[in-house]
C-alpha cells in the first residue's frame, strides 16, 4: 500500500472490566479499499466499530482518519469528517417516513437544519440526495411509508440508506445482512456491490458468499486481536482462519 | 377544510368579542385561560416535539414574571412588559438548560424540577423581592400609546400574544430545526451518529420554550397585578405538565384546549366542593387511560398519540 491510508488504527484496545474486547488492534484501510472485518462472535468487530465511531473510548490506542487523530472527538464530529455506519440491530427513525428518515440524514453535515422558520421542502439538496439514495438502495416505491411499517428486509435497506445519505467517505457496515433471508441477502449484496467505488467500505460480515463477492481486502479477528489479513484468495487458504470459526462452534 | 376554516374562524370571533358578550370574571377566566394555554405551548414544544419531559418549567414563567414586575415599576414600557421578561427567561433557560439536558429521562425531570424549587427558595428569602409576599401592585405596560389598565387594550394584547405564539412555535415545528426536534425525539442515538449535535439543538429548544413561558409569565403577573414566590412553586410545572396532556401532547394547539378544560374545570368545580383536586385528578387519570391523544387527540375520532 503506496498512498497513505484513509483510516489507520493504530494498537487499539478496549476493556469491558477484566474483558479485554480489543487487544493492541492495528489496521491500515486504503482510500476506496472494500474491507471486510470477520471473525467469531465475541471478537470485537463490533466493538471496533464502536471505538472508530466515537460511541466507545478506547483503553489505548488511536484513530487517525485522513491523517488526523479522530480518538477524542464526540460522536457527531466524527460523523461530519465524512465516517457514517449502519448498526447490526436495525437503527431507524420507526414513525417518520423513509423519505424523512433518508433526508435528515442528508441534512445532518449541511448548515439549513438551524433554519427555525423556514420550508423544509425549500432545502432542496438533502431531498435530492434523499431520493437519490432511495433509489440506490431499493425504496422508491416505499418513500412515504413510515419507517416502522417497512419488511425487515426493507429496514435493512433503509438502515444501509441512512449511512449512505450522509454522503460518507468512509462507510461502515455492521452485518447489514443479519436476520436476512436468501432473497434478501442476495438483493442487498447486489446493492452494496453498487455502491459507487469512492466510498471506502469496512464491513462486518457473517455470511461468506457476501464477503467473496464484496471485498478486496479481509482482515480476522479473534478475541480482539488480528489473526491474518489479506486478499481474500490468501484467507481463504489459511488453515488457522478455519480454525478458529471451527474451534468456537461458529458457523 | 373549508368547514374547519369556517369552525376556526367563529371560535376567534367568539373570543374576540367575548368582553361584549360577558361580564368581568368570565373575561378573567378567559384571559387565564389564554395566558396559561401559551404556557403550555411553551411546555409542549418541550414535551411534545423535543422529547423533553421538563418538571421545572415554572422557572420561566416565574423569572418573567418577577422580571415583569421589577421591571414595569420603574417604567411601564413594551420593554419592560415583554422584552426583559421574554431575554431574562431565556437566560435562564439557557442556563438550567446548559445543565440538564446532559441527562435525561427522570433525571432531567428531576434536575429541572430542583433549578425551578431553588429559585422558590432564593424569592422566598429575598426582601428586596418582597420575600414570601412577593410583589404587588404591578402596573401593566403601555405599548404603542395604549395603556393596558384599561380592559380593551389588555384584551387585545392577550389575543396578539396568543396568536403569535401559535404561528411562531407553529412555524418552528415545521421548519428544518423542528425536524431535527422530531428525529431527536424518534431515535437521539441515530441523529447523533450521523452528525447532528444533538446536545446544542435540545438547548436551543429549551431557550425558546423559556423565553415564550417567560412572555406568558409576565401577562399573568400584569393580569392579576402581583407576583409571589408560589410562582415558582412545582404545582405551576404540573398544572402546566397536566394542561399539556389533557390537550394532546405534540399538537400545539391541544395546549390551550387543555389549559381551558383545566381552567374551566377548576373554577366550576370549586364552586360546588372544596375538593375540586380530587375531581380534576380522576379526570387526569382518565384521560390517561382512554384518551392519551388528549382532547385533540379524542377530536380527530382517533386514540393513541400525534397525527
Amino acid at each position: 500500500m503506496t498512498a497513505p491510508a484513509l483510516l489507520a488504527i493504530e494498537d487499539l484496545s478496549r476493556s469491558f472490566g477484566a474483558l479485554r474486547a480489543l487487544n493492541g488492534v492495528s489496521l491500515a484501510v486504503g482510500r476506496h479499499e472494500r474491507r471486510a472485518i470477520i471473525g467469531p462472535n465475541g471478537a470485537g468487530k463490533t466493538t471496533l466499530f464502536n471505538v472508530i465511531t466515537g460511541d466507545l473510548a478506547p483503553s489505548a490506542g488511536r484513530v487517525v482518519f485522513e491523517g488526523a487523530a479522530i480518538t477524542a472527538l464526540p460522536r457527531h464530529q466524527i460523523a461530519r469528517r465524512g465516517i457514517s455506519r449502519s448498526f447490526q440491530r436495525t437503527n431507524v427513525f420507526p414513525r417518520l417516513s423513509v423519505l424523512e428518515n433518508l433526508r435528515l440524514a442528508a441534512a445532518a453535515t449541511g448548515r439549513g437544519s438551524y433554519d427555525m422558520l423556514g420550508s423544509v421542502s425549500r432545502l432542496a439538496a438533502p431531498l435530492a440526495r434523499a431520493r437519490e439514495v432511495a433509489e440506490a438502495v431499493g425504496l422508491v416505491e416505499r418513500l412515504a411509508e413510515p419507517a416502522g411499517r417497512l419488511s425487515y428486509g426493507e429496514q435493512r435497506q433503509l438502515e444501509v440508506g441512512i449511512a449512505l445519505a450522509t454522503g460518507p467517505k468512509l462507510l461502515l457496515l455492521d452485518e447489514p445482512t443479519a436476520g436476512m433471508s436468501p432473497e434478501e441477502t442476495a438483493r442487498m449484496t447486489r446493492l452494496l456491490m453498487a455502491l459507487p467505488r469512492e466510498i471506502t467500505l469496512l464491513i462486518i460480515e457473517h455470511d461468506m458468499d457476501v464477503v467473496f463477492s464484496l471485498a478486496d481486502q479481509i482482515s480476522v479477528l479473534h478475541h480482539g486481536e488480528v489473526l491474518t489479513e489479506g486478499a481474500p484468495d490468501s484467507v481463504r487458504a489459511d488453515p488457522r482462519v478455519y480454525e478458529v470459526y471451527l474451534g468456537t462452534g461458529d458457523e | 377544510m373549508t368547514l374547519r376554516l369556517l369552525a376556526g374562524a367563529v371560535v376567534v370571533a367568539f373570543v374576540a368579542a367575548f368582553p361584549a358578550l360577558a361580564g368581568n370574571y368570565p373575561v378573567k377566566l378567559l384571559h387565564e385561560i389564554l395566558i396559561w394555554g401559551i404556557f403550555a405551548m411553551s411546555l409542549d414544544l418541550l414535551m411534545g416535539y423535543a422529547g423533553m419531559v421538563s418538571f421545572g418549567h415554572s422557572a420561566f414563567w416565574g423569572i418573567g414574571g418577577y422580571v415583569a414586575a421589577l421591571a414595569l415599576k420603574q417604567s411601564p414600557g413594551l420593554v419592560s412588559g415583554f422584552v426583559l421578561p421574554a431575554l431574562v427567561a431565556a437566560l435562564g433557560a439557557l442556563v438550567i438548560g446548559y445543565f440538564s439536558i446532559r441527562v435525561s429521562g427522570v433525571y432531567f425531570i428531576m434536575l429541572t424540577l430542583a433549578f425551578s424549587q431553588m429559585f422558590y427558595a432564593l424569592t422566598f428569602q429575598s426582601a428586596w423581592l418582597g420575600a414570601e409576599d412577593g410583589i404587588v401592585g404591578v402596573p401593566r405596560a403601555r405599548v404603542f400609546g395604549a395603556d393596558l389598565t384599561a380592559a380593551t387594550p389588555f384584551h387585545v394584547c392577550v389575543l396578539v400574544v396568543v396568536a403569535a405564539t401559535i404561528v411562531v412555535l407553529w412555524r418552528v415545528v415545521r421548519s428544518p430545526f423542528g425536524h431535527v426536534l422530531a428525529g431527536i425525539h424518534e431515535n437521539e442515538n441515530r441523529m447523533q451518529a450521523v452528525g447532528y449535535p444533538v446536545a446544542r439543538y435540545k438547548l436551543l429548544a429549551f431557550v425558546i420554550a423559556g423565553a415564550v413561558a417567560g412572555v406568558a409569565g409576565s401577562l399573568y403577573t400584569q393580569l392579576v397585578g402581583s407576583i409571589t414566590p408560589d410562582a415558582f412553586l412545582w404545582t405551576t410545572s404540573g398544572e402546566a405538565l397536566l394542561m399539556v396532556i389533557i390537550g394532546g401532547t405534540g399538537t400545539l394547539g391541544g395546549a390551550v384546549l387543555g389549559a381551558a378544560a383545566f381552567i374551566l374545570l377548576q373554577s366550576l368545580v370549586s364552586t360546588y366542593t372544596e375538593r375540586w383536586m380530587l375531581i380534576l385528578g380522576l379526570t387526569f387519570i382518565l384521560f390517561v387511560l382512554f384518551a392519551p391523544g388528549g382532547l385533540v387527540g379524542a377530536l380527530r375520532g382517533r386514540v393513541g398519540i400525534r397525527g
